[in-house]
């Protein structure tokens, strides 16, 4: 994908820090709020820093990507951001809620009701119908079974997979997988998705197919986390944080307008590669 | 997550694997199989056994003279008569738990009809002795007590010898044999009894009345009864009461002083037949033990393979905790995947017992008998051992951490 054409250009400018924590859209309620959260890992005896003090702020209803090279952090933050680890130190609340005092169980209610979480290889439970894979979150929040198949198709509705419930995730291309597993974070009603490089195993037309997707979602009020490498899908966010070496070091929004036209103009210069393609081809089969 | 969903979750993963599942399961499934088969044989070995000794005559006792000493060889129970005629008179008349008591005097002897002859052994008693034996008449009748008082020459046959001698089918009452060259009328022939639990043939042997055996057969002195007392207690439960009060009686009879050692010996059939259920039990509970060491070899197989399952499946233990599952309901998952894998296999293994206690029980003609309590504790053994050796899978399931979970390849 040559995003680079497309006119908002979202390659990084280094732009000064002062951004200004939860970007000046949206304007709710901080969501999520991180107040010098350090990671520690012990390496044998060796003791890695993984995060050195991470302080930042996501308002409800914002789409922020997070970026970063491997070994920045942010495959820890984003932990930390899913309940799935605690913070060596600092404050981190979810909704208004203290995490760190949570226990085991604690952590998994709030995995279970607050968050969806979306994941790079999908992690679909294999030869289980779409609609089951939707309605696993729901088995673990006691939703009577009439109510639970209800709301995993009005998900599945939901990402345009109507038509499959009953498939099974080998049945399904790549894009569709992802959308099944979007539906699952989406079935529990959650505060915040968290999505870990969503495209990262997803062509690039299937990536902005889904990207399509988490900007719709956007637009009806979820908050949504993405962690992604790619410039170009950060892009299509609503606010890019840069990580590096445990701390943040851009955090840069812009406005949703220019966001779906980056996509937009993704969309387009995709259609008109293919047709580009296609007209090569008919040439190509002309000549001979 | 309701109970009802964790089993059906269990279920489902356990169908998706149908080969492994049944693979895994059938070591319980063996296990319980012989486990049931073999108890189901043993009790009917041990039926068996009751019935025998049920054969002997019920709640017997068998009252045997003492033993002579001659130059320091002991002669051995009967070898020196103690036991006089009086005395079984007393038995019978002051012993409140005996219900019969009859005199059994041995001797083996040819039995000859004008066509046939038959070596076999005479017994002289009374008519009590049918009844202590509880041993009916196939046709005819036993002799009364005007056949003992007068002595008279008359025979009852033992099934073996009326074949024997007038061939099978044939009706020997009203016929004459002649036992040491005296004729006896047959006025009975006894109903077939079969072995006893020594092998020996009961239906091979003739009865006349005691006072016509000693005056024909035996000879000696007439104050002694040269043979053995078959006694009967009133019940099952009395057979070792009627063995002390016989014991007091003949000892204070005998005018045998405290420190004496019996000069009569009692053998309680009851004690005898008791003696050899055990032995039967043994056996029983040693195969049993066996067959449920193969339970414990199914328990392991299951804890193997679900330490396979739970590795397989880390990612999706990974995903399950993502989405909401607390540790205790991956542990249940898992606990009831292995208790559906034993308890199913279970159920399986008393069905596959059954059907081998059958065909052995038929192939060996022992009847079969199945406790119904055994079927229940085997099932309920093969759960507790899905457990027990679930569980080790389970928690470690449990306690994965959901990010390396998740990040499992």
């Amino acid at each position: 994908m040559a995003a680079d054409a497309s006119p908002p250009d979202p390659s990084p400018h280094p732009s000064p820090r002062g951004a200004g924590r939860g970007g000046t859209e949206g304007g709710g309620e901080p969501i999520v709020e991180l107040e010098g959260v350090t990671k520690v890992y012990k390496l044998g005896d060796v003791e890695v820093q993984a995060l050195r003090g991470v302080t930042l702020s996501v308002r409800k209803g914002e789409f922020v990507a997070v970026m970063g090279a491997s070994g920045s952090g942010k495959s820890t933050l984003m932990n930390i951001l899913g309940c799935l680890d605690k913070p060596t130190a600092g404050e981190f609340r979810l909704d208004q809620q203290p995490i760190s005092k949570l226990d085991s169980d604690g952590l998994a209610r709030i995995r279970n009701k607050t968050l969806g979480f979306v994941f790079q290889s999908f992690n679909l439970l294999s030869r289980t119908t779409a609609l089951e894979n939707v309605e696993l979150p729901l088995l673990y929040a006691d939703v009577p079974a009439a109510e639970r198949h209800a709301r995993a198709r009005e998900a599945l509705e939901r990402v345009g997979l109507s038509e499959r419930i009953h498939h099974h995730p080998n049945q399904m291309s790549g894009g569709q997988q992802q959308r099944v597993a979007i539906a699952r974070a989406l079935v529990t009603r959650p505060k915040v998705i968290l999505a870990d490089e969503p495209t990262g195993n997803l062509d690039s037309e299937t990536s902005v197919e889904v990207m399509t997707l988490f900007q719709d979602l956007w637009s009806t009020g979820i908050t949504i986390l993405l962690v992604t490498h790619e410039p170009d899908i950060a892009g299509f966010s609503g606010r890019v944080i840069s990580m590096k070496d445990g701390r943040v070091r851009l955090d840069r929004t812009q406005k949703p307008e220019d966001a779906r036209k980056a996509l937009a103009a993704a969309v387009a210069q995709r259609q008109d590669e293919q047709r580009q393609e296609e007209q090569a081809r008919e040439h190509g089969a002309a000549q001979t | 997550m309701t109970g009802v969903q964790t089993v059906r979750i269990a279920g489902k993963a356990l169908m998706r694997n149908k080969l492994r599942s049944f693979l895994t399961a059938l070591g319980i499934i063996i296990g319980v199989g012989a486990v049931i088969a073999m108890v189901a044989i043993g009790d009917g070995a041990k039926a068996m056994v009751e019935q025998s000794f049920a054969a002997m005559g019920s709640n017997l006792l068998v009252v045997m003279s003492g033993s002579t000493t001659a130059g320091g060889a002991h002669g051995g129970f009967g070898s020196m008569p103690t036991i006089t005629w009086d005395d079984l008179a007393a038995i019978q008349r002051e012993v409140p738990t005996i219900q019969y008591a009859a005199p059994q005097l041995r001797s083996n002897a040819q039995v000859i009809t004008e066509e046939q002859n038959w070596m076999t052994s005479v017994t002289g008693t009374t008519a009590d002795y049918f009844l202590v034996r509880s041993w009916p008449t196939a046709s005819g009748a036993t002799f009364g007590a005007s056949d003992i008082d007068g002595a008279t020459k008359v025979v009852v046959l033992g099934q073996t010898v009326s074949e024997k001698l007038f061939g099978p089918n044939a009706d020997a009452v009203g016929q004459m044999v002649r036992i040491r060259n005296i004729p006896f009328q047959v006025v009975g022939v006894l109903a077939r009894k079969g072995q006893s639990p020594m092998g020996q043939d009961y239906d091979d042997g003739v009865f006349i009345p005691s006072t016509t055996f000693m005056t024909k057969i035996q000879g000696g002195l007439k104050k002694y009864l040269q043979g053995t007392i078959m006694a009967s207690a009133r019940s099952g439960d009395e057979t070792s009461k009627a063995q002390r009060q016989i014991t007091a009686l003949l000892r204070e009879r005998h005018n045998l002083p405290k420190g004496v050692d019996d000069d009569f010996s009692i053998r309680n059939l009851a004690e005898m037949a008791s003696a050899q259920q055990e032995g039967t039990k043994t056996l029983t509970t040693l195969l049993a033990s066996i067959a449920a060491v193969s339970l414990l070899v199914g328990g392991v197989g299951i804890m193997n393979i679900m330490l396979v399952s739970v590795t397989e499946r880390t990612r999706e233990i990974g995903l399950r905790m993502a989405v909401g599952a607390r540790r205790f309901d991956i542990l249940t998952q898992f606990l009831v995947e292995a208790l559906t894998l034993s308890i199913a296999g279970g159920i399986i293994g008393v069905a596959l017992g059954l059907a081998i206690g059958q065909q052995l029980s038929s192939r060996f003609g022992w009847p079969m008998l199945i406790r119904p309590q055994i079927i229940f504790i085997a099932v309920g053994f093969s759960a507790v051992v899905g457990i027990g050796f679930g569980l080790y899978p389970a928690r470690k399931a449990s306690r994965l951490d959901p990010i390396d979970a998740l990040r499992f390849e």
